[in-house]
């Protein structure tokens, strides 16, 4: 089955006519996040509902990646809740969450420069069936069938954002918490990744996005979620976004 | 008769031949600090008394419940391995989150633990251990005569080496080795359970020597102190491959025996310090080691 077929499938099953309102995947409520002494995530509240696409925006340090980071349980501490797919993950082991079906994708990419781009592809374990299979994965980033012998590392910068992508779409992953993976890269390659990124949803993934690049966010998410001193600040459906252009531009300082 | 630079040939390959033995005896247990300390970023000063332990297994297997060798080569790296996951999960992960010298000087007073343990009942001079029949004697190889036994360890021990390069390098439980050395959160983050790979690792380096440790047994004194010597050797090889690659290891740990089989012919009294020495020099023009990457 090609990717476009499992589109097509994908958005049948999920079409509206069985229920009405989309399930929630992932809700967070009043989230503190700490690294040692310091204080970073200042009660974070927002929910992601099956098949959105929301992004996190705001200004650097606003707390953006540590959100993502504190839902994978890689910081400090945390306090709250965050319930992924009906179920609270405050108090479970790092390397059981993504094994709820989420797929994670670090700002610094985190290519293993030990493994080719071959080994890399196949490094992180299936959490669910129905991830793509490694020749979808390659049809879909043709570049990374070429380098598959390749050192992980020696890869361009985009050819190391797709790896960094494409290996998490073969564990079977549904939702998707990707941070910043326009960051420095081409324009041709940026509009790949937006590309890819349509194709997912349309595949009914639910993804978390955190994008400095409005521009390149703005089209395609369902709903942004402003940040600022760690908290939540504002909340701008797609349908309000050309009223609030203006105003977010200004608080974004883009 | 056939001189090399003025030694007897004989001469020249049976230093040759304990050269590369003692450098087999190296790059195994190198090759178990470096796996160690690659992902549990810990210098495992126990390295050599594990390897003691596995020789004093096999001894005291043999004496108390007939075990013999061939069983003993088996068994003992997976008890003494399966001691080390003990020691992994109920002392080193305690103080995973301090700095890692707190677990250098755990390991280390383990150390002095199990040798005093040992001395404490079986004193310091040492006993020997039986050559298996099949491996008593020699070959005449017309140019030298080689020792089976010797062989034999040559055999294993590089065997083992590959083996282990193979896991770590070509299958995927070594794939999750080599990228939790490079980054562990991140695997942590894809759901790999990274605290049950470290207890592996580290059984795993220790299983090593204590392999190490069943197969000296039959060629020196099997006694407490008989790894802590080895140890600095050991260390020495380490600094000089650089802790970066599998296949470094075994190299340095064969080419470094073969150094100090050679200096034993040409230059007796240096036999003991040239490992040292190239250790200086190699720290003086690559600190990161032969085969070490550059941070």
């Amino acid at each position: 089955m090609s990717i476009a077929d499992a589109a097509a499938v994908d958005t049948q099953a999920a079409a509206p006519s069985t229920h009405a309102k989309p399930r929630e995947m992932l809700r967070i409520k009043d989230l503190h996040a700490f690294y040692g002494e310091s204080h970073i995530l200042h009660g974070v509240n927002f929910d992601v509902k099956q098949g959105e696409l929301v992004t996190l925006l705001g200004r650097n340090g606003a707390g953006r990646s540590t959100t993502l980071k504190a839902i994978m349980n890689m910081v400090g501490r945390r306090t709250g809740s965050i319930v992924i797919n009906g179920q609270e993950t405050l108090a479970m082991k790092p390397h059981h969450i993504p094994r709820l079906g989420i797929g994670y994708c670090p700002e610094e990419r985190g290519i293993f420069s030990s493994l080719d781009v071959h080994e890399n592809l196949l490094l992180p374990p299936t959490v669910s069936s129905g991830g793509m299979s490694l020749d979808d994965i390659y049809a879909m980033f043709p570049n990374l069938y070429e380098r598959r012998k390749s050192q992980g590392t020696r890869l361009s910068g985009g050819e190391q954002q797709m790896l960094a992508m494409a290996r998490i779409l073969r564990t079977g992953a549904r939702l998707l918490l990707l941070d910043e993976i326009t960051e420095g890269l081409a324009p041709v390659i940026v509009q790949k990744l937006g590309e890819v990124l349509v194709l997912l949803k349309a595949q009914g993934m639910t993804i978390v996005l955190v994008e400095q690049n409005f521009r390149f966010a703005a089209p395609l998410a369902d709903r942004h979620f402003v940040m600022d001193h760690g908290q939540i600040v504002e909340e701008i459906s797609a349908a309000q976004l050309p009223a609030r252009r203006e105003h977010l531009n200004t608080m974004l300082g883009v | 008769m056939t001189m090399i630079f003025g030694v007897p040939m004989a001469v020249f390959m049976g230093q040759l031949t304990l050269g590369l033995v003692n450098g087999a005896f190296y790059a195994l247990l190198s090759l178990g600090l470096a796996v160690i300390f690659g992902l549990l970023k810990i210098v495992n000063f126990a390295h050599g008394a594990q390897y003691m332990l596995g020789a004093f297994a096999a001894l005291l297997g043999f004496r108390y419940l007939g075990i013999n060798y061939w069983l003993a080569l088996i068994l003992v790296p997976l008890v003494i391995g399966g001691l080390g996951m003990l020691v992994e999960r109920f002392l080193l992960r305690r103080i995973a989150h301090l700095d890692h010298l707190y677990g250098l000087l755990l390991t280390f007073g383990l150390a002095l633990i199990f040798e005093g343990t040992l001395v404490n009942f079986f004193g310091v001079s040492g006993a020997r251990y039986a050559t298996p029949e099949i491996l008593q004697g020699g070959l005449n190889l017309g140019f030298m005569f080689l020792p089976t036994y010797r062989a034999w360890v040559l055999v294993a021990a590089l065997t083992m080496c590959l083996f282990t390069w193979f896991m770590i390098e070509r299958t995927r439980l070594g794939a999750y080795l080599r990228a939790g050395t490079e980054n562990s959160q991140l695997m942590q983050a894809f759901g790999v359970n990274v605290p049950l790979l470290i207890t592996l690792t580290y059984g795993f380096g220790v299983g090593l020597a204590a392999f190490a440790g069943v197969l000296a047994a039959p060629l020196y004194p099997v006694s407490p102190t008989m790894g802590s010597s080895l140890l600095i050797v050991v260390f020495a090889v380490v600094v000089i491959g650089g802790m970066g690659s599998i296949l470094g290891a075994i190299l340095t740990g064969l080419g470094m025996g073969i150094i100090e089989g050679l200096t034993k012919v040409y230059y007796p009294e240096a036999a003991n310090t040239v490992i040292f020495l190239v250790m200086i020099l190699v720290l003086m023009l690559r600190p990161a080691g032969l085969f070490g990457k550059e941070a």
